[in-house]
């Protein structure tokens, strides 16, 4: 699930092959290689999955195998176009794709792309409370951890970090659902929001489907208290995962450029060691972090599809777990495309940041 | 526990074994935390070897002599961790649990090691349009939400119908294809470091053939970082094996006991209080991954000399010629 990022090359911009570095290549060349390396990524992505879907087997066999005589459901199979060859169904998927045309779902008949944008909206808004929960708490307590290197609070930070990532997010869930939900009676269950809270919402034009936003636009607070309340546990579950991740990283680059002979310079000049911390070491530390922030959307991706299922909340991980089970492959193949654009996206975006702030990171 | 554990010559193949040599490296803090790791690792290990004898029932054992088992039953004398909404005993999945547990991560470490070792050091040696193809691919696969992958390729091998090899084997499987691009990764960069340095190069001048050089100049001297990653794989795998159970994807109750399946089973009764279910399972998963991730980081720190802690001498830091900004760290 999560591929934690110890391994020891821990450097930014670590998918661009660097073999054929040149060095004075300069911004301009390195964003032009970097923006021209995220096509191959897509296209190796929607070829693994689609000749992996075909594998699975047709959503026809899935849904009615057992129900339909053999011949009739050959006969299904055939008009559907699932027996051609499977080389010429890649090819017209492929052309459609370059058009822009992402299909209708198989099972529910829906445009693949309305399906996007309104589960999109779920899986994001989960996904930004997620990384505000991270954040909030693995910077904080990552920089804490450094000052207090080796002592105490140091230990049982690091262990709480480590305890973070050894919880699975469904293992997490459901002791806060225990806790919170079940025994506290303070907070919902599942769901993304109460019914009545839904209806109340419902007339609103062009809804964007994160619903804390919609519920401000209507101006609707209880319906914000609602959606918020449901919000927390998720966030916290999905959030705890990639702040263990940040305090670890955090405190050890903070410990590594507290080392520094520029610090060290500081220090012999009687710079107090908060104003060390927050002046001088905490800048150069957050490079990796921004790089493997990148990483971790793409991880967060992943966890999403536990803690959807786990709280019920309909977002594309939620989804997709359905239309697998389905063998729906024209809504899988959606997800995985939209879910590989972002994710090689997300990694472009990261490399050009880590290249803006560090000139030295530049192939 | 002398000083010159670490620099003496003639120390007996125990103890320059990974985990011993660093457990005499340790001091303090980090002793603490590679003994909690090897102490939780061993005891899952146990269980496992154990759990023939240990388990009270068999992981997909309803009923005794007394008759069939109750369901959702609280633990009780009889049964100490309770029963399941299936009736089953979850004390004996628990125990069970471990081997299956085990079973892949020994499977799927076995390939990926062996396969990214295998392409990183042809890739890293050889270089040209084979390294750029195998490069692109793997940061493609890197890149990928790792569950998403293993989910589709679980599905794809196993095809719904979970028997207990073919249910191991496909989570091992999916497992493996996203572990080989990290094993591949750090293999590459080593093998293009390595290749540069002068033994590698007078071997080249030599005449040895490249077969012999990546077998015994690269590859000996490329691994270090195994140990390390081979414990944070086992429990990423442990992760992934309980992520893919828990979706539905793993492995049937009747041919294994997997603790991710259990703890979807779980996931219902929670609404209605009944904890134990999923709360064994849950802290089976926890403690196992925890004390692997305790083991792979203590070994990280301790081979990372500006990291690691060190043998004070008379209350005054040592002195340590290869980290110099030591004594003046916060």
């Amino acid at each position: 699930m999560t591929t934690l990022i110890e391994v020891p090359d821990v450097e930014p911009g670590t998918a661009a092959p660097k073999s054929k570095s040149a060095p004075g290549g300069g911004l301009g060349k390195y964003i032009v290689i970097r923006f021209f390396l995220i096509i191959p990524t897509i296209f190796i992505l929607v070829t693994l999955v689609f000749f992996l879907m075909r594998v699975i087997g047709d959503p026809i066999t899935a849904s009615q195998g057992g129900r339909l005589p053999p011949d009739v459901l050959a006969q299904r199979i055939h008009d559907a176009g699932y027996d051609r060859p499977i080389l010429v169904q890649y090819f017209e998927y492929l052309g459609q794709l370059i058009t822009g045309n992402f299909g209708t779902t198989i099972t529910d008949r829906r445009p693949v792309v309305e399906m996007l944008t309104t589960f999109g909206a779920a899986t994001l808004e989960l996904s930004i409370n997620a990384l505000l929960v991270a954040l909030l708490v693995g910077i904080p307590l990552g920089l804490i951890a450094a000052q207090r290197r080796d002592k105490t609070t140091d230990a049982f930070l690091r262990c709480f970090a480590i305890l973070c990532y050894a919880t699975p997010v469904f293992f997490s869930g459901l002791l806060l659902k225990l806790t919170f939900s079940v025994w506290l009676g303070w907070l919902p269950v599942a769901g993304r929001v109460s019914t009545r809270t839904e209806l109340a919402m419902g007339g609103l034009a062009n809804p964007s489907g994160i619903y804390w936003l919609d519920a401000l636009r209507s101006g609707n607070f209880a319906a914000l208290g609602d959606v918020m309340s449901h919000a927390v546990l998720p966030a916290v579950a999905l959030g705890l995962l990639t702040a263990g991740v940040f305090l670890r990283l955090v405190r050890t680059n903070v410990i590594g450029t507290l080392g520094k002979d520029y610090v060290e310079a500081g220090r012999s000049r009687g710079v107090s060691e908060y104003r060390l911390l927050t002046k001088h070491a905490y800048k150069p530390a957050l490079i990796p972090i921004i790089t493997v922030m990148g990483l971790q959307i793409a991880l967060m991706l992943g966890g999403a599809v536990l803690t959807e299922t786990t709280f019920e909340w309909k977002g594309l991980g939620y989804q997709l777990v359905q239309y697998l089970n389905a063998r729906d492959f024209v809504a899988v193949q959606g997800i995985v495309v939209l879910l590989a654009v972002i994710v090689a996206v997300t990694n472009f975006v990261v490399d050009i940041v880590a290249a803006l702030i560090d000139p030295r990171v530049r192939y | 526990m002398s000083s010159t554990a670490f620099t003496g010559p003639k120390e007996s193949l125990f103890l320059r074994l990974p985990v011993v040599s660093h457990l005499r490296k340790s001091v303090g803090l980090q002793r603490g935390m590679l003994i909690a790791g090897v102490a939780l690792s061993a005891t899952f290990l146990l269980a496992t070897v154990l759990a023939p004898i240990l388990a009270p029932y068999g992981y997909s054992q309803l009923s005794d002599a007394s008759g069939a088992f109750p369901t959702q039953q609280a633990p009780s004398a009889k049964h100490l961790f309770g029963t399941t909404v299936g009736g089953y005993d979850v004390l004996s999945r628990v125990l069970w649990g471990s081997q299956t547990a085990v079973t892949v991560i020994i499977v799927s470490v076995a390939m990926s090691l062996f396969l990214g070792v295998a392409l990183g050091l042809l890739s890293g040696y050889f270089g040209g349009w084979l390294d750029r193809i195998l490069v692109v691919i793997a940061d493609a696969i890197y890149a990928f939400p790792t569950l998403l992958l293993a989910i589709v390729i679980s599905i794809a091998i196993s095809r719904g119908q979970s028997s207990f090899w073919g249910g191991i084997l496909s989570c091992a499987f999916s497992i493996t294809v996203v572990f080989v691009p990290q094993y591949f990764r750090v293999i590459r960069a080593e093998t293009i470091r390595l290749k540069a340095e002068p033994f590698v190069e007078s071997a080249m001048v030599l005449g040895a053939s490249s077969l012999r050089i990546i077998g015994r100049h690269i590859f000996k001297n490329a691994t270090r970082t195994l140990p390390l990653m081979f414990t944070l794989n086992a429990s990423e795998a442990i992760l992934t094996l309980a992520g893919l159970g828990f979706l539905g994807f793993g492995i049937e109750p009747t041919s294994a006991a997997e603790w991710g399946f259990d703890l979807n089973k779980a996931l219902s009764d929670a609404s209605s209080g009944i904890w134990w279910t999923g709360v064994f399972p849950g802290m089976a998963i926890v403690l196992t991954v925890l004390g692997l991730t305790l083991v792979g980081e203590s070994i990280n720190d301790l081979n990372d000399p500006r990291i690691r802690g060190r043998k004070r001498a008379g209350g005054a830091p040592a002195a340590a010629p290869s980290a110099p900004s030591e004594a003046g760290t916060v």
